[in-house]
């Protein structure tokens, strides 16, 4: 025991002594392109997270492994885990600023909720692609958040127009009950306020379950509710373990899948197959390409899977939300790509990357030259609007893998935006002094 | 041999109930002072105060509010992460009802409404005791924590459900909110940590915090000698709670910037209570050194491979660090139960008769 306790001693001053080593700064290379990308492989939410992270890291690592960088300039990637966890988010934050982070990518609305006010300060843009707080879509009062293509209150609007279309036109919504099902966070209650608008304009009524993120693996008490309440359309803005039990669950009571629709998040290969055979039916909003059948994929799996240079599965490929991470660094490559050649630098700043992704232009025919025809909706980013509100498809779960189930569908702009910038209005009011816009405009 | 008092002698009574009276002790904590005050400031850099210095102060000031509650008045605590939203959400809620009043000044005083909660849950600990306490505290925490979910006045009808510090000045400089320079940030947190455990060091040694440790060694023998159970333990639960509650309180306004309900939960709670268990019960060095444990060593764990040029996927870090950190909990544990604060006891007496133990 005595050795024992001297060992204990030892290790407690080593610990001490180790300390003072992370005082000194890293140094910092400037011939590449640094670009931190904030994951979650760990934790509740990791089911959902790997997929993302591995499409987010393959896409730019092929640029890499395939075109040398973007524009000749290699890009430096570093992955910090956050486990879906707001201090861990800004510690990872904080521990990569300093390197020469042009974006960054939080994958959580709560750590996009905490960089929101450091984006401006330390003038690295964030770039929340459909997720995070819906108002940052007014770029006149957040220059430094994008939400391309959509903000949630853009997809809450396209599921109530497709549910309308369902019933054969939006006035026939009247009467009807439609379930909302939500993970208790800041996410999950982004679209209230949207739907409650709505629900008063089309007069359906909106039933709220909540599920708290601690119990979003137990959902029978919400799905004990929903079969009382029989509700016409369930709606679900859920994430991580919650979407695959949810799916369980609907299978369990009979609720109707085909009028059962997720959010973008819930749309993940694995959420859809918990449910088994009964699943099938299921939908859920998108806006990335379904399948691998694209030639950028092919590279990625050429270029990174194949030499080994990535831990994703190769079955995982074209699945919902690796393409979506793609999707993510497609965006990103694409802000770095605008930024070069608005600037003529080579090696730029996050504050060249803000003007590249606010002067973002992916269209039909650039997204062919990526090898990304079909891939996602052509997408424009002005100094007024960071989400653009793109059109979403919703797409079917056949019992084995996604299938597109509806056109392009545009989201209900002349409700959303208005809302959004009130939003944006309100959220500047209550953390005045919020700084005005003074970053020119590069369109 | 380092550590030897012979020789030192006390005059006065004055002298002899100084708060450190040994003389090594006092240039031990100068040289801390120094250090916290002088040498960090000058060297570190953003991620080392932003990320380590500040949220150690502020889960070191936790953890002795709740050591306060459960390592001195023996009242097992643990409700202390709700307590802890308590004090958060006060301060939110009061600098947005004052605007220009102080935001130091709101922080503090924030600690008062935690205290008037903290007390109220205190209630059932005249009946109850040990691990039945613990779940009557489980019960405020759950509970608080749906209120902040559930009451939206709390955070101002936000649509996310967060708070969000906005900017305060004072004196000219940025104290709160983005803007402000981690520097100013660690100097306003470390003033009032160090502040609060200067008063709780003076306080557990006097008339109070004796009565607490009687109630804790032996509660019948206390009240025999005059030591009323319900006042004492009440007013434990409420000065622990203020503590817990300014601790919170900052930790939104000059750590995390924006707080959603979750950054209050059994986690926290639970986190906390591993310092104090780990530190030692009973100490308030103690809660230094197991704040120091329990958040800095994953944070060092994380972020030392990348800064020594080791690559290793993030994921296997973060798994890594979760194994070597439970591990070394365990570790300690079985070598001195009583936590860091023992073993640094056991230390200075090595130091004591060193070179020549007996």
């Amino acid at each position: 025991m005595k050795d024992f306790k001297q060992l204990a001693l030892g290790t407690a001053v080593a610990l001490g002594v180790g300390l003072t080593g992370l005082m000194t700064p890293a140094a910092q290379a400037q011939d590449s392109n640094y670009v931190p990308l904030l994951t979650y492989r760990t934790g509740p939410y990791a089911g959902s997270g790997i997929h993302i992270a591995n499409g987010m890291h393959d896409y730019l690592k092929m640029l890499n492994e395939r075109d040398g960088g973007i524009g000749g300039v290699r890009l430096e990637l570093e992955e910090c885990e956050t486990g879906y966890n707001a201090q861990k988010g800004v510690e990872c934050y904080e521990a990569t600023k300093g390197k020469g982070a042009l974006v960054y990518n939080p994958y959580s609305t709560g750590i996009t909720l905490q960089l929101i006010p450091k984006a401006g300060v330390d003038k690295i843009p964030v770039l929340s692609m459909g997720y995070g707080l819906s108002a940052a879509a007014d770029g006149n009062v957040f220059p430094w958040v994008f939400n391309v293509p959509d903000t949630y209150w853009d997809g809450a609007s396209v599921v109530i127009k497709y549910i309308g279309e369902q019933e054969g036109g939006l006035e026939n919504l009247k009467g009807k009950k439609i379930g909302y099902l939500f993970l208790d966070a800041g996410y999950g209650r982004e679209p209230i306020p949207l739907l409650e608008q709505l629900a008063e304009k089309y007069g359906f009524e909106l039933l709220q379950y909540p599920v708290p993120g601690a119990e979003m693996q137990n959902q029978s008490s919400q799905w004990l509710n929903v079969r009382r309440d029989r509700p016409d359309y369930m709606v679900m803005w859920g994430w991580g373990a919650m979407n695959p039990t949810a799916v369980k669950e609907a299978v369990k009571i009979r609720f109707p899948m085909d009028k059962f629709i997720g959010v973008w998040w819930s749309a993940g290969d694995d959420d859809a197959a918990a449910g088994g055979e009964g699943a099938k039916g299921y939908k859920a909003m998108n806006f990335s390409g379904v399948g691998s059948d694209f030639p950028a994929l092919a590279d990625i799996q050429k270029h990174v899977i194949d030499p080994g240079l990535s831990s994703t599965d190769a079955d995982t490929i074209g699945g919902t939300l690796y393409n979506r991470g793609v999707l993510n660094s497609v965006i990103i490559a694409e802000g770095i790509r605008t930024a070069q050649e608005l600037t003529g630098k080579k090696v730029i700043t996050g504050e060249d990357m803000r003007m590249g992704l606010e002067a973002l232009n992916l269209d039909e025919a650039r997204l062919e030259e990526l090898g990304l025809k079909g891939f996602a909706h052509p997408m424009k980013v002005t100094c007024e609007d960071h989400a653009g509100s793109h059109p979403v498809f919703i797409q079917q779960w056949d019992g084995k893998k996604w299938q597109q189930a509806s056109n392009w569908i545009e989201p209900m702009t002349d409700i959303v935006r208005p809302l959004l910038e009130a939003a944006a209005k309100d959220y500047a009011e209550k953390n005045a002094p919020w700084p005005a816009r003074t970053e020119p405009c590069p369109n | 041999m380092f550590y030897r008092e012979a020789g030192q002698f006390k005059t006065s009574y004055k002298a002899d109930q100084a708060l450190f009276p040994i003389l090594q002790d006092r240039i031990g904590i100068a040289a801390i002072l120094l250090i916290a005050f002088v040498v960090i400031p000058a060297f570190a850099n953003d991620f080392f105060l932003t990320s380590i210095m500040i949220p150690f102060l502020i889960f070191a000031l936790a953890a002795i509010g709740l050591n306060v509650l459960t390592g001195y008045c023996g009242q097992l605590s643990l409700g202390t992460g709700a307590f802890m939203g308590v004090g958060a959400y006060a301060a939110y809620k009061l600098t947005s009802i004052f605007p220009d009043a102080n935001v130091i000044v709101m922080v503090l005083v924030s600690g008062v409404f935690s205290a008037a909660i903290g007390a109220v849950f205190g209630l059932p600990s005249l009946r109850i005791k040990g691990l039945y306490l613990a779940v009557t505290t489980l019960a405020a925490q759950f509970f608080l924590e749906w209120c902040f979910i559930r009451i939206p006045w709390l955070y101002n009808y936000n649509s996310s459900g967060a708070i969000e510090v906005p900017r305060r000045e004072m004196f000219g400089f940025i104290v709160t909110g983005a803007e402000a320079l981690p520097i100013t940030r660690y100097f306003v947190v470390l003033c009032i940590t160090a502040g609060i455990a200067y008063l709780m060091a003076n306080v557990l040694r006097g008339r109070i915090g004796r009565s607490w440790m009687m109630i804790r060694d032996m509660d019948i023998a206390a009240e025999l000698m005059g030591v009323r159970p319900l006042q004492t333990k009440l007013m434990a639960f409420a000065v622990s709670s203020y503590i817990c509650g300014v601790a919170g309180a900052m930790m939104v306004f000059f750590w995390l910037n924006a707080a959603e309900p979750s950054s209050y939960s059994i986690r926290l709670s639970f986190q906390i209570l591993f310092m104090v268990i780990l530190g030692g019960l009973g100490s308030l060095g103690g809660a230094f050194m197991g704040a120091a444990f329990i958040w800095i060593l994953p944070v060092l764990l994380k972020f030392v491979p990348g800064a020594l040029g080791i690559d290793i996927a993030a994921e296997t870090v973060e798994h890594a660090t979760f194994m070597i950190v439970g591990a070394l909990i365990i570790f300690f544990l079985i070598v001195e139960p009583h936590g860091f604060a023992r073993l640094w006891q056991i230390a200075k007496q090595k130091l004591r008769v060193w070179p020549f133990p007996y």
